[in-house]
């Protein structure tokens, strides 16, 4: 993890911390941080905790999002001080209109096609447009949005680096190869024979893979389908002690800054807590 | 809100869903009515997330769209590249019920900036899927608390087209529930009052709209929630995930 972040995330890139809801990649997030990474340029559908407590912490100039929200809760509050407060330079899209750049980047296209959207955002961003040659159509276009870096958490990998996952996977497989590189952290690694007869979920094979990291919680508090379910409360408490500036510093500093890794921030978490997680989240 | 009203609002949600239709559910009330409507009276509704959930199932309230138990207990996921273009796009989706923090008289909803877009007030989450499941659903259910300035002349920034040019497919929003009463719109694709919750005044709803509310000839009473509805919606609301 230490590494891989330091070895190929650099101040100033475009980074995509991909996973709807499912598989955020916080740890990545949290040694970004603990790296002092500056001027980065966060891209994510849904920029999610991770993205609130990155822009707190410092490490972003610019914000390329679709849903800026705290899921089911309310509002991502670091996120709306930094809007407000002119701090933070934001490129917003639908959701569609999102995974559209995604796709036309992992498609090595120039642009991706969908059917025009009339809205404030379309308006004042402009419609670009291109004629169907088969047809009458005019078909709206999106252009290619191609970080510099993906990154991935995902249920395990096998040794070679094939990484598998499954349940929701949102924009995971699009983010992934819309990058040149991509940064992956799993829940376990196993030999390649064991993960041999998983074919149906291989998210990405070994050689789209530019570094693997075994970090076990590494997406607490999203979640891992079958392993530990979303830390739900975390949600709700981060919006309450996110209002305060103050408040949000503070948390950073102890569960990110003074903490050496991952397995150190568990540690500040009561056992029971992570157990009922991991209970509730059953076999599925 | 007071509970009662917030209640009376999720059964007006769920009652105007019927049963086989498959209706794409966003956060909030519209997950609360949806889920509902499920339990009530349309058992077989497709309850479709932006997330890529297919048909879920869920035991309680999902916190969010992309909730551990949503799949647990869905027909499938769909990556959501998959779901917005081959299904949404293409006219799969008969219901989008969606909330926001504005709506005007021609359906337009705002989730997106209270002022200014380049100064905020208040700067909201933004679209998310509602400006692609305005614009592609066959028809939208928008849910809104009733007061003067969730429902100005003009929202401050068009999210999702209402009754406008430009929207791709789809008739538009078909209703607006609050917690006063409920909306639709006329076939000039203006909103207009046409029942009101049990104790609830056309007089009141007009003070509480920030622009000209027209009235039908006929404002109705809406029927209590049943007892059926009632014991439904307390194991739904009183357990959020």
């Amino acid at each position: 993890m230490r590494e891989a972040v330091s070895r190929h995330v650099r101040d100033g890139q475009s980074l995509y911390l991909a996973g709807f809801t499912h598989l955020i990649p916080f740890s990545f997030g949290h040694e970004i941080i603990r790296q002092e990474r500056r001027h980065l340029t966060l891209c994510r559908a849904t920029p999610d905790l991770v993205y609130d407590q990155m822009i707190a912490a410092g490490v972003a100039d610019r914000v390329v999002f679709s849903y800026a929200g705290n899921p089911g809760v309310g509002l991502l509050h670091c996120f709306r001080r930094a809007v407000e407060g002119g701090l933070i330079e934001i490129e917003e899209y639908s959701h569609f209109e999102l995974l559209g750049r995604l796709q036309a980047a992992a498609s090595g296209l120039p642009f991706w096609p969908l059917l025009a959207l009339d809205n404030d955002l379309t308006r004042q961003r402009g419609r670009p447009v291109v004629e169907s040659p088969f047809g009458p159509e005019r078909v709206a276009v999106v252009e290619p949005l191609r970080p510099d870096v993906t990154l991935v958490h995902a249920h395990m990998a096998d040794e070679d680096g094939n990484v598998y996952s499954w349940g929701l996977l949102g924009d995971v497989r699009e983010a992934a190869l819309a990058a040149d590189k991509v940064l992956v952290s799993v829940e376990e690694i196993l030999p390649v024979e064991a993960l041999r007869e998983q074919r149906d979920h291989l998210l990405l094979p070994g050689f789209r893979v530019t570094a693997l990291a075994l970090e076990p919680w590494g997406a607490h508090p999203s979640y891992v389908q079958g392993r530990y379910d979303r830390d739900q409360l975390f949600y709700q408490e981060w919006d309450h002690l996110s209002r305060d500036p103050v408040e949000a510093t503070a948390w950073l500093e102890r569960f990110v800054l003074a903490v050496a890794d991952r397995r150190a921030y568990l540690d500040l978490f009561q056992p029971e807590r992570l157990e009922l997680l991991r209970r509730a989240a059953g076999d599925g | 809100m007071d509970e009662s009203r917030r209640r009376d609002m999720a059964v007006v949600g769920a009652r105007l869903l019927r049963d086989r239709e498959r209706v794409l559910v966003g956060v909030g009330m519209p997950n609360l009515a949806a889920n509902l409507a499920k339990r009530v009276h349309a058992p077989e509704l497709v309850l479709i997330y932006e997330s890529g959930v297919i048909d879920a199932r869920p035991p309680r309230l999902p916190l969010s769209i992309g909730d551990p138990d949503l799949v647990r207990t869905s027909l499938c996921t769909l990556p959501m590249t998959d779901l917005f273009s081959q299904y949404l796009q293409t006219g799969w989706i008969d219901v989008g019920f969606l909330g926001g923090a504005q709506v005007d008289r021609r359906g337009n909803l705002n989730s997106t900036v209270i002022g200014s877009y380049r100064s905020p007030e208040v700067r909201l989450a933004g679209s998310g899927g509602a400006a692609d499941i305005a614009s592609f659903s066959k028809r939208t259910l928008i849910v809104m608390p009733h007061e003067p300035k969730r429902f100005p002349e003009q929202v401050d920034f068009v999210t999702s087209p209402g009754h406008r040019d430009g929207r791709v497919q789809g008739r538009g929003p078909s209703h607006v529930i609050t917690d006063l009463g409920l909306l639709d719109f006329d076939e000039r694709g203006e909103m207009r009052l046409v029942a009101t919750h049990r104790g609830v005044t056309v007089d009141e709803v007009l003070e509480r709209t920030g622009f000209s509310l027209q009235v039908s000839s006929e404002v109705g009473e809406i029927p209590a929630p049943t007892a059926e509805e009632l014991a439904a919606y307390r194991e739904l609301a009183g357990r959020p995930s």
